[in-house]
């Protein structure tokens, strides 16, 4: 983080990796990542990153006895207390 | 919104009219998603089941209000994240004297680390004591930018669709997504930075 463009296009590398990145900013961006060593290794690091998650962020299994616990919650809670009311 | 996996046809008529049949159903097709999304937020197993359960009670008590103009997916969320948000939040406040976390959120960025460490032989990047690392990292964001991040990143949802959930702008949601994505990228070059340098002294 040297020069005065690598703070400043910081904010920007989120929506870059995203392919969001409006056409004259990505081009300024690129422009600059070309000769910044150290902003290639944010942008690098930034997207091993949101990769990692991405690859890593299994499905979690549900506990055994959750839906059960929930259920039983649900029927003391909601249908029961409806259908004395009724 | 989540991969067309649940295909939304509920009555609204008999769930807002407390059908319970109708509404085991709708717990049925959501119950997985709402639990992996409190999970995520939480990291802990006994409190993404509480925070699951007064989800579809508080669900099940507003439905009447529930005018449809949001998919029932789309509320759920709304309803599980803000109560996930609030239990935080309580925890947040009972800790406040000893976790003088540094609030980032709205400040400046740290100062960057500039490790490269994406040279790491893959199974370093995803072993199991890295995966628990992750998961970590994501709780040391604050909820309001983990919120965001669980959904978008990790539960895959869309920028407009984390949006609805939120009531905030897209642009809201890119500028804390990309806060949320850089602290994260300063908590793993912290981490696999010094698995590189072990790497080197070995």
């Amino acid at each position: 983080m040297e020069h005065k463009d690598c703070k400043h296009l910081l904010g920007s590398l989120s929506d870059y990796l995203d392919g969001e990145l409006e056409g004259d900013l990505c081009a300024e961006l690129e422009r600059h990542l070309s000769e910044c060593d150290n902003c290639r290794i944010v942008v690098d690091s930034l997207n091993k990153t949101i990769t990692l998650y991405h690859t890593t962020a299994q499905h979690v299994d549900v506990p055994e006895g959750v839906h059960q616990r929930l259920f039983r919650r649900l029927d003391l809670e909601c249908f029961e207390k409806e259908s004395n009311i009724g | 919104m989540d991969s067309g996996k649940a295909v939304e046809e509920f009555s609204l008529d008999e769930l807002r009219a407390g059908n319970r049949d109708e509404y085991a159903r709708l717990v049925e097709t959501y119950y997985e998603m709402i639990y992996n999304l409190v999970f995520r937020m939480l990291n802990d197993p006994q409190d993404a089941e509480d925070i699951l359960q007064e989800t579809f009670l508080k669900a099940y008590r507003h439905l009447k209000g529930f005018d449809g103009r949001s998919s029932l997916s789309t509320w759920l969320y709304r309803i599980a994240t803000n109560e996930a948000l609030m239990f935080l939040r309580r925890r947040r406040m009972e800790t406040v004297s000893i976790d003088e976390s540094k609030e980032t959120e709205t400040g400046e960025q740290e100062p960057l680390q500039i490790i490269d460490w994406c040279c790491l032989p893959e199974e370093e990047l995803v072993s199991a004591e890295a995966q628990a690392h992750l998961d970590e990292a994501v709780t040391r964001l604050s909820p309001n930018l983990r919120v965001v991040f669980v959904l978008r990143d990790i539960q895959g949802l869309s920028t407009r669709e984390v949006g609805e959930v939120l009531n905030l702008t897209e642009t809201a949601v890119k500028t804390r997504l990309s806060r949320a994505r850089l602290q994260l990228r300063e908590d793993l070059t912290g981490y696999f930075g010094g698995r590189l340098g072990e790497g080197r002294r070995g």
